[in-house]
């Protein structure tokens, strides 16, 4: 076993990671930090951010404004101290990464531009293009290489947390490259692992967005929190899941049935005029338009493709200088992946999953319940998202929640004596060779036949709409893929060097268990609020009973135990959502 | 939309595995695949259903995250961005891009690569920090343009694997890494060009480049590694003459 010691160990080098190791080296120099990362960090699945990042910058826009989109957005269930910090900061976080060299879109005398995102009162949102995300990462990224302080252990996979004490001491990684096993000795972690929304098939994410930082922690006793929340996002290509960024809808895109209608009026997001206006028709929230779209689908209303049924999303009329100008990505997308240019076309789109909304569950200091261990990013539950996260929110977590992660980690370090490794070295050793045991099963089933069979299952049970029955046989068949996992996955590759056939097989026991934290965590919410909504009894929201966080616990291989803990509401009481309706006509910038 | 129907293709892949093999082999699988199938897909598919130890990077599926680029019937391409259609009925070979070395199978080591950007100090080096308090620097969608196609650069290395230079001597800096010096010393908020110099004038550095010009060619972003080079030779000469800081409309060198 190889040992390495450092302050503070990072696990994950998307933009929450690379954040959080800039702000604790920055709070303390003197500090060790291990960057530790299962790709090199600018392949993280941040890259693949398209529309932008919330920060509030316009004159006619207010933190207050941020705040009650956020938690009308959210379906009242947002911790609001924890929106409240966040809308603070999201500006002078948008400045940092200006400072680092971020190539913001911008106005022609040179002021940063912002536009609209669906569910937004004022333009908001900060893109550069639309490769916000990429850009966010690469700034991160490449001002990381100022500071050999920061340790990068690109291409290490993490495969479990080391406790001691009730103290998170290290964490066990696999170099991928030789397949040795590294014991890294610290004194705090930080979880900035990304969400989990590859347990559905149809979904806009990379293919190492597999949750295994839920998936640690969880097994470690911390509760994945609100984890029944997994937001559609309306607009992706059908068949792969590719993103189509909420931007177009930002710079004005329609959504159209086969008739050429937008149906959106139909679903309380009209009426259509004046258009475009805030938080109306296209520029809805991302719950409210996957739902109007599933409603389409039942009355025969969508189109028949050979990857499935869609919609229109309609750029045309925004004009081929726009078009090419604000959203480059899109139309190089459209045009190889679906042989479409949308200057003269519209681009066929369906819901897909896209973000987890939970995650491991901490306090707005991003603090877990165990001590010394911080989760950011969407692995994490902070408590901004609620039951639906706002467009644009996402990128603004990441850097506003991993400063504080990093801040507070370096903090926390600082205080603690060296640890005396003994205990956590036993630990290491079983944990390898329970991952060694892995590698070496010599009968079962293939590692592609459970996670297909996983993803269609979380599709069809734990979709768009929910109901008791469907969400009861997906959580016996989570049971049942678990119960096959542990007897036995079947390798073709035995190999240390380089093996993913191995890796794979590690994040799809991840997978499995959170999907089934998600599954019980929404068969035992029974009411409709935010992504979480009901055909069955439970169609409306119900304040009374719950208006509160799901907290998913392990208990080893059977399901997990679900219980409840309470959300902090400072000002904002639950009120109706309301969107559509009358109001102005927007300019768009 | 492409059409649905399944045809069955070739893919001959590059093996190795260090544990195992002496030498490099190559491995035919068959394939179906649809109109919309990606190479990438058709990896996918082999590790999936017919070979679980075919080895090779891949993350995003759409073109951005850089971390699938092979070489395909020669060529260096993003497996994602290429497709069996494209190939059909002949033969698709997929082999590790060129001029790295092999860990395995399909996958090079990269960190040469990692170690060449870290040199070129990709990152603003700004006259004197900025507090937050004094908000965004303003820069016009005119100054933005100077850098702004070199800024789009997904490290993919595309560009290396084309380059003959960097075949011959892997100290060569590369075509990636220079772009996103010409990047930084182009950006107008930026004051690194003297920090940079070093690197841009060494042997290593603009003058290794024999101006091929494949790099620009393979570059799947449009980035044309090719002509940031160029500027920084024409940049190196004048600097070399001490006239450079001159022609520049501000206090250092640009």
């Amino acid at each position: 076993m190889n040992i390495i010691k450092s302050d503070i160990v990072v696990v994950g080098g998307g933009g929450a990671g690379l954040r959080a190791a800039l702000a604790a080296h920055q709070s303390d120099p003197g500090l060790s930090i291990s960057l530790i990362s299962k790709v090199v960090p600018m392949r993280s699945h941040t890259v693949a951010a398209e529309g932008g990042s919330a920060g509030v910058i316009r004159d006619e826009d207010s933190l207050d404004k941020h705040f009650d989109d956020t938690v009308s957005g959210g379906d009242w269930l947002c911790d609001q101290d924890a929106v409240q910090y966040f809308v603070e900061h999201c500006t002078e976080e948008m400045i940092q990464l200006e400072h680092w060299g971020c190539p913001w879109s911008r106005q022609d005398d040179g002021r940063v531009n912002v536009r609209f995102f669906g569910g937004m009162t004022v333009q908001r949102t900060w893109f550069a293009a639309d490769k916000s995300g990429f850009h966010i990462l690469h700034t991160l990224f490449q001002t990381s290489l100022k500071y050999p302080a920061i340790r990068r252990y690109d291409e290490f996979f993490v495969a479990d947390l080391l406790v001691e004490d009730g103290r998170v001491r290290g964490v066990l990684a696999i170099e991928i490259a030789t397949g040795a096993f590294f014991l890294f000795d610290c004194k705090t972690v930080i979880l900035c692992t990304g969400g989990a929304a590859r347990v559905y098939s149809q979904n806009t994410n990379a293919g190492i967005v597999t949750g295994e930082g839920m998936g640690m922690a969880y097994r470690h006793g911390v509760a994945l929190r609100d984890m029944e929340f997994v937001q559609y996002h309306p607009t992706a290509l059908a068949g792969t899941g590719i993103l189509i960024t909420e931007g177009c809808r930002g710079e004005g895109a329609i959504l159209t049935n086969r008739h050429g209608y937008r149906y959106l009026q139909d679903y309380g997001l009209g009426p259509l005029d004046p258009w475009p206006r805030p938080k109306a028709m296209e520029l809805g929230p991302r719950d409210r338009l996957s739902q109007a779209f599933w409603h389409e689908d039942q009355k025969g209303n969508t189109i028949e493709t050979s990857q499935g049924r869609v919609v229109n999303l309609d750029l045309r009329h925004l004009g081929a200088q726009k078009i090419h100008e604000r959203l480059p990505l899109i139309t190089e997308v459209a045009r190889t992946f679906v042989g479409i240019d949308p200057v003269t076309q519209p681009i066929p789109v369906r819901p897909a999953a896209h973000y987890t909304m939970g995650g491991i569950a901490c306090n707005r200091w991003t603090e877990t319940a165990l001590p010394g261990l911080y989760a950011a990013g969407e692995c994490s539950s902070v408590g901004i998202h609620g039951a639906n996260r706002l467009g644009s929110n996402s990128l603004a977590e990441i850097v506003v929640f991993g400063r504080v992660a990093g801040e507070r980690a370096a903090a926390y370090a600082r205080e603690l004596p060296d640890g005396d490794s003994r205990s956590i070295r036993q630990q290491a050793e079983e944990s390898a060779s329970r991952l060694l045991a892995l590698l070496e099963c010599q009968s079962g089933e293939r590692v592609a036949t459970l996670r297909d069979e996983l993803g269609a299952s979380m599709e069809t049970g734990i979709g768009i709409f929910r109901e008791d029955s469907g969400m009861r046989a997906t959580c016996d068949t989570l049971a049942g893929l678990r119960a096959r996992y542990r007897a036995g996955i079947k390798l073709d590759d035995r190999s240390r060097a380089f093996n993913t056939e191995w890796l794979s097989a590690i994040e799809l026991g991840f997978m499995l268990e959170v999907a089934e934290a998600m599954a019980h965590s929404a068969v035992q919410r029974q009411e409709s609020r935010g992504a979480h909504v009901r055909l069955d009894a439970y169609q409306t929201r119900d304040d009374d009973r719950y208006l509160t966080h799901s907290l998913a616990r392990y208990s080893g291989d059977g399901p997990p135990t679900i219980d409840y803990a309470p959300v902090t509401i400072t000002r904002s009481s639950p009120q109706t959502r309301h969107y559509g309706g009358a109001g102005q006509r927007a300019e768009l910038t | 939309m492409p059409d649905a129907t399944t045809r069955t293709i070739e893919i001959e892949c590059f093996r190795y595995d260090p544990e195992t093999d002496a030498k490099p082999r190559f491995q035919r699988y068959q394939v179906p695949f649809t109109d919309d199938m990606s190479v990438l897909q058709g990896l996918q598919y082999i590790k999936d259903h017919l070979d679980g130890s075919l080895t090779f990077r891949w993350s995003c599926r759409m073109a951005i995250c850089g971390s699938c680029g092979k070489m395909i019937n020669g060529v260096p391409q993003l497996s994602c961005h290429s497709f069996l259609r494209d190939y059909y009925p002949r033969r698709v070979r997929v082999e590790p891009l060129n001029h790295f070395p092999v860990i395995r199978d399909l996958v090079i080591d990269q960190s040469g690569f990692l170690d060449h950007l870290e040199t070129v100090k990709p990152y603003l080096i700004p006259k004197e920090e900025q507090p937050l308090a004094a908000g965004p620097q303003r820069q016009t969608p005119l100054q933005m343009d100077r850098y702004y196609q070199y800024s789009q650069c997904i490290n993919c290395l595309l560009c290396y694997s084309a380059c003959p230079q960097f075949g011959l001597n892997p100290d060569f800096t590369g075509p990636a890494a220079l772009a996103l010096l010409h990047r930084y010393n182009a950006d107008s908020r930026d004051q690194g060009w003297s920090a940079r110099r070093e690197v841009t004038n060494a042997e290593e550095g603009v003058w290794s480049c024999t101006l091929v010009g494949y790099c620009s060619e393979v570059c799947p972003k449009g980035v044309d590694p090719a002509h940031a080079i160029n500027q920084n030779k024409v940049n190196s000469t004048l600097d070399y003459f001490g006239i450079l800081k001159f022609l520049l409309p501000r206090g250092d060198a640009k």
